[in-house]
Order: structure tokens, then sequence, then C-alpha cells
């Protein structure tokens, strides 16, 4: 069987000193929701930005549904960063045009659709949009792509409850069982209802990939609880 | 409004548990067509996988059946229903009287306390 994500041996360190991953291996199947969770630092970015493609890996290999991380894997992968880097100048509307052109596996009519549930008027100027709803443009975005796997990298910090809850919607709303979702975050109490999987990352290791339901029955704890014991300071 | 869960045991058995509740009170009934499994997923707040899997347990225990082309109905569960309801009305009774005999009742107590408790209740 193929993996949807494949990663053997993994490498990478940010100069001389600062070694992130070291012999890092990570087999995730598709149609799953997996939360990427660790305390700062874990190496949570730096894995998505690998598997995005925006770092290189030093030494090791990273698949994703069997291609070289690349332009063809990246035809599959939809990233959601944890800043925003969409330039602010652009409309709603502009934006939904650079996203047709760009990717062929966006959906136009699902995000025009998203939006106007959202009230947001196409036309406005992305600066204009309040922080939440900027949050939420820029994640309508990533998930109107029919893509293989969503990175999405702190989706939730820095929002309301009501447009954390708007997001977890959309999130399952979207989720189409060919593909798989990752979603690194360290509020974990406010996403751990729509995981399957869960993945504890302690500097740069992988110390528990497990099943969320499983972890609950063997522990009689919340995930928000084990995270808390694993990473007792 | 996404269902509440105890964040310390399985979603997946408390979807299971909040079903049943739903048959017992008579707020689905035999012949009931279960919504699809991600209309329901996103009614809950929770992974379709997990919707799934309790969806298919139900079926399993024979509470809940599918047919190919139409979807997931309620059983007709004859003594079944009165099962679901034992089932249920035994777990409130335990945190009741597990509760009642942690403040020091004694069993003839706790059903004085439970008269009064109806008489004053009129």
């Amino acid at each position: 069987m193929n993996y949807l994500v494949d990663i053997t041996g993994v490498r990478k360190a940010y100069g001389k000193n600062a070694v992130v991953f070291d012999g890092l291996g990570l087999k995730i199947n598709a149609g799953k929701i997996i939360g990427l969770l660790g305390p700062n630092g874990s190496g949570k970015t730096t894995l998505i930005k690998l598997l995005a493609g925006l770092l290189k890996e030093d030494t090791g290999t990273i698949l994703i549904d069997g291609k070289q991380v690349g332009p063809e894997s990246k035809a599959v992968v939809s990233y959601l960063p944890e800043r925003t880097y969409f330039n602010e100048g652009l409309k709603v509307k502009q934006l939904i045009n650079m996203f047709k052109d760009f990717y062929a596996d966006f959906d136009e009519t699902r995000a025009y659709e998203m939006m106007s549930l959202l009230n947001i008027d196409t036309n406005t100027v992305l600066k204009k949009l309040s922080k939440g709803n900027k949050e939420k443009v820029q994640l309508i975005m990533v998930m109107s792509r029919r893509a293989k796997l969503y990175l999405l990298d702190e989706p939730i910090a820095g929002v309301d409850p009501a447009a954390r809850d708007y997001i977890l919607q959309t999130i399952l709303t979207n989720y189409d069982k060919e593909a798989s979702i990752i979603i690194s975050t360290h509020l974990i109490q406010d996403i751990e209802n729509i995981l399957d999987d869960v993945i504890f990352i302690k500097q740069g290791q992988i110390v528990a990939y497990n099943s969320a339901d499983a972890l609950r029955q063997d522990k009689g704890q919340s995930i928000d609880e084990i995270f808390r014991e694993v990473f007792r300071c | 409004m996404p269902w509440k869960f105890d964040a310390n045991s399985p979603i997946y058995l408390q979807i299971m548990d909040e079903l049943k509740l739903k048959i017992a009170k008579g707020e689905l009934n035999p012949g009931d067509k279960v919504p699809a499994v991600r209309e329901l997923a996103i009614i809950a707040g929770v992974n379709p996988n997990t919707m799934q899997k309790a969806l298919s347990e139900l079926e399993r225990e024979g509470v809940l059946y599918s047919q190919r082309t139409s979807g997931r109905f309620v059983a007709e569960l004859g003594n079944g229903q009165a099962d679901i309801r034992q089932g249920i009305y035994k777990q409130y009774m335990d945190t009741f009287v597990r509760g009642m005999r942690e403040l020091g009742f004694a069993n003839d107590d706790i059903i004085k306390i439970l008269e009064k408790y109806f008489n004053e209740e009129e």
C-alpha cells in the first residue's frame, strides 16, 4: 500500500548547530485529519514547510503521493501558512482569479459560495478586512482546492471562538475521503474532536502517533491532558 | 451547535450513547432515516471517520441497519428498545446512588429522600 506522505531518514538543520530533525521517519495514509501537536520549537512548522516544499531536507527522502517534493507534489498540496502571504492590496475577487490561474484543482464556485455565506463582499480589498475575516478568507482559499494533502499551520491561532467554530466547520465540510489534512496547533482543546489521529512531536522526534480515540480509551484522558503530561516541563 | 463531548473518553462511544438516548427518548423511532455520515458529522462537530465508526458499530449491534441505496435507518428493536432504555437508566442510577452513598446515605435514606423529593415536586 502506498502512503500519501512517506518520510524516511530526513535530516534538517538550520546552519551547523540548530539540528531540527535527524533520522525523521513518518508515514501518513490518505483520508485522515491529523493533529500535529508539539510545543513551540518542536519542529512543527519546519515539518510542514518541508512538506510544502518551502524548505529542502539536507538528507533523506520525502514522498507525497509517490512524488518527490517539487512542482508535481505542489500541485496536490494545499498549504495554509502561519502568517498571511497575500498581497493586501488585492480584492478578494482578484485573489480568487489568481488561485484559479495558479491551481488546476481550485474550485471557484465553492470559494464564492463560502465567501457569500460569510457575507464577505468579494470587491473588498484584503487590507480592509478584519483580522478574523482575513484568516477566514485565507482558509477558504486553501480549502477550495481539491488537493490530496492540506497543510494547515496554526489555522485557529489568534481568532475569536466563533471564528474558530467557523474554521473547524469549514475544514469538516470540505474534508474529502481521498485527502488528508494535517493541522499543526498548540490549541488542542479546540480541535481535538475533529481529529482522527494525533502526532506528538518533541524536539524533532515523533514521540507518539496514534488514533485520538484509542489514546482517550487507553489513558481515560483528553488529548489535551495527555499532551500536558507528555510535554510537562 | 456542535454536540458536547466528554474529552476523556472515545468520541465514537459517546456518539453511540447519544443516538441510543435519542431512540430511548423516542426522538428517533424505528424506521426513521438517519442523516448521512457527513451531514451528521458536521452537525455534531466531529470527524466524519469518527461518525462512520459510531454508526457502523450501532449497525453491528443491530440498532441501525443500512439499505444499500437509500441510507441508514433505525431498526425495529422490539425488546431491544427496552434494553437500550434499561442500559441508560442504569447509568443514571449508578451515578445517582454512588453520589448519595458518598454523602453517607444508606439505601433506606435514599428511598425516603426520593419520596420526599417527589412529594415536594407536586
